[in-house]
């Protein structure tokens, strides 16, 4: 019972990883390998927030979303809108937007350095046992997972409900189509590359309540969310927010009943899996 | 407009700035000292606590005594910084381009065991000294015998494992802990050497290790690792980790309230940042290194590490990073040249005083190293070592 409990905490922490990559990769099209660094700027934010101010860094959500939607907004604007027009197809773009943002992780990875030193950073916030069913968990991971869990609800239902999430779908299914049928497709690329960025962000912010990070650690969090993506198809937020629990429950039952030195051995193992047998991804659709 | 009314001005200002840069260059001798370590990378968030602040402490001091003093006068350090990204690679690149390219007159040691071992060649094929300050290695013997310019201050692998067993021993003598021992290593080069070394130690001495796992590095939640060593039952739990795991194992023993009387984390138990989280919570924790910090020098240094980098040093390698240029700086003196052999030999035939106390090498290995250390009222003291003086008495842990 309590491999269960722990693997959706953590599953909860990697859909937080993850949800904002698939967002950015699967609308706008661009493989964000920013994404660390976005999230280490969120967990930075929070950190400065609750050491400067003792604002809650749940709380401090409230001005990191919308900081980071900015933030990310512009860099499309000004970093990705020109590479989208000139490229000729979706593999040039691709490539093109690797390259430009694994350059824009190292600009972030030297502005955070400027500003907060490289040192590692980690605070106690609600580092309570809570107690479910005669067993302690730690509470800020319970929050974490909660908040996790609002946003997938959110997202999906966002995604699935409303126009704005309607438009989001068609310009991932067929950008060119979906620009036919009147919708703003250089509008809805670059809000969802936005809203992605703020999600990436927020997670940061709660993870940082129980993760040690520094500088340059955001390389880790991008790999983790791409294996994610990867293996829940690029185009369909379901399949991210199923992959990071899945991963989250496989990893901790291997570290419980195995060996934890396994758990990378088996998060690799369901990636090469998944990749032999489902290329496009748990909910990709086959290229015809 | 023509183009010589913009360009005059310019041409005069550059000519003036090189005339200045000349006088000043001609008027006072420089002493060209390089450092390569990381500033990003996986290893950032231990160099930049521990290396880089003492580089900046120690460069800033021996310039505002007007330099190291050589035989032709005071030298000030004019010094070239690189970032080796935590990748062995450009490390050596970096010596490399000290050694030929800034024609530097001498190099601090770089930061952490591997990147000491990488660069080692080219240390030795330049001819600089090289005293390492935050290598540990059980291969001190070879190393030495294989290249003269190297030196050794932290101590050995098997030195720190012995250290933390005969702890154990002493606290199960006094009846304060059983022979049930929980051991978790980080599944890197550091926590398998110490974990592979301490093992046969532990059965030896007659302690049962009822919980031996290790975890990947960078693992984000280990809580599974702790609920394992708590099933276990153990009498003392001993971690090999590294700086973000050691954070993270005592974040997850505090929350599931994992109560044994002797608790050991290793890398980074000795940081600042260490006791600024955890506060009470780390009082009695045993961890990797440990100083005195209650010694006149060491308080000196601390108050003057405060106050020129605005940081707080750790209570383990800042001290001995900054031992060793002290040593670097007391041999200069000693030579009165920039000649590094002789800097060399200087090094190898003298002794030295410094905030971790005296050194003295014995074949190129300072063998008198603190090994384990305590939080003891919010100050990280050594309980064990191999010939310090002032080590203070070893407390069970309270509860959480």
């Amino acid at each position: 019972m309590d491999i269960i409990i722990i693997g959706m905490l953590l599953g909860g922490a990697y859909a937080l990883m993850a949800m904002g990559l698939q967002l950015q990769y699967g609308v706008a099209r661009i493989m964000n390998l920013a994404n660390g660094e976005m999230l280490v700027a969120g967990s930075f934010a929070a950190f400065w927030i609750f050491t400067g101010y003792q604002y809650s860094p749940v709380l401090s959500i409230v001005i990191v979303a919308p900081l980071a939607f900015g933030a990310n907004w512009l860099i499309y604007k000004i970093f990705m809108r020109p590479l989208v027009k000139r490229a000729k197809s979706e593999g040039q773009l691709e490539v093109d937007s690797i390259l430009s943002t694994f350059g824009q992780s190292f600009i972030l990875v030297g502005l955070m350095l400027a500003l907060f030193g490289g040192e590692y950073f980690s605070y106690s916030y609600l580092e309570e046992p809570f107690e479910i069913m005669g067993e302690a968990y730690e509470l800020n991971r319970i929050i974490a997972f909660l908040f996790s869990a609002v946003l997938c609800g959110s997202l999906y239902f966002w995604l699935n409900r409303t126009r704005l999430g309607l438009t989001f779908r068609a310009v991932s299914v067929n950008a060119e189509a979906a620009g036919l049928v009147g919708i703003n497709v250089p509008r809805a690329a670059a809000l969802a590359f936005g809203i992605g960025g703020a999600v990436t962000a927020s997670g940061g912010a709660l993870l940082s309540m129980f993760l040690t990070f520094d500088a340059s650690v955001g390389v880790i969090f991008t790999m983790k969310a791409l294996v994610i993506v990867i293996m829940g198809g690029v185009r369909d937020i379901r399949g991210t927010i199923l992959i990071a629990f899945v991963l989250g429950l496989a990893e901790t039952a291997v570290a419980s009943l195995i060996d934890p030195g396994l758990t990378l051995a088996a998060a690799y193992f369901l990636f090469i899996i998944i990749l032999l047998f489902r290329p496009e991804g748990l909910f990709g659709r086959r290229s015809v | 407009m023509n183009k010589f009314s913009f360009h005059k001005p310019l041409i005069t200002g550059v000519a003036i700035a090189a005339m200045a840069v000349s006088i000043s260059a001609v008027s006072a001798e420089t002493i060209k000292i390089g450092a390569s370590a990381p500033k990003t990378g996986p290893l950032a968030g231990g160099s930049t606590v521990s290396y880089w602040p003492n580089v900046k402490l120690w460069v800033e001091q021996v310039n505002a005594r007007g330099g190291i003093k050589l035989k032709s006068g005071k030298a000030k350090i004019e010094l070239i910084e690189y970032d080796d990204r935590t990748n062995p690679g450009e490390a050596i690149k970096n010596i490399q381009r000290l050694a030929t390219q800034d024609k530097v007159d001498f190099i601090l040691a770089p930061y952490g065991t591997g990147f000491n071992l990488a660069t080692a060649p080219i240390f030795a094929k330049f001819n600089y000294p090289l005293i390492t300050h935050t290598a540990i290695t059980d291969k001190i013997d070879v190393l030495t015998k294989r290249y003269p310019n190297i030196f050794f201050t932290l101590g050995s692998t098997t030195a720190f494992s012995v250290s933390v067993v005969n702890i154990l021993k002493k606290m199960r003598a006094d009846g304060k802990i059983g022979s049930r021992v929980a051991m978790v290593n980080v599944a890197d080069a550091f926590g398998i050497e110490m974990a592979n070394a301490a093992r046969p130690v532990f059965k030896k001495e007659g302690f049962e290790i009822v919980y031996d796992k290790s975890y990947p590095l960078g693992s984000p939640d280990l809580s599974p690792v702790i609920r394992g060593a708590k099933a276990s039952k153990p009498d003392a739990f001993v971690a090999w980790s590294y700086p973000p795991d050691t954070f993270g194992l005592t974040a997850q023993a505090k929350v599931q309230g994992l109560n044994v009387k002797a608790y050991y984390t290793a890398v980074a138990t000795a940081f600042p940042a260490f006791g600024g989280k955890f506060g009470k919570a780390a009082e009695g924790i045993l961890g990797a290194g440990g100083i005195n910090p209650d010694e006149a020098a060491m308080k000196k240094y601390f108050a003057a590490h405060r106050k020129v980098t605005g940081k707080t040093p750790d209570y383990w390698a800042s001290g001995m990073v900054y031992a060793t240029f002290q040593i670097l700086e007391k041999a200069i003196e000693g030579v009165g040249t920039k000649d590094r052999k002789a800097v060399i030999n200087y090094i190898k035939n003298n002794a030295f005083k410094t905030v971790m106390g005296p050194i003295k090498f014995k074949n190129q290995n300072n063998e008198k190293f603190w090994t384990v250390g305590q939080w003891q009222g919010g100050k990280f003291y050594g309980v064990s070592s191999t010939g310090r003086p002032g080590a203070k008495s070893i407390n069970a842990k309270p509860k959480w």
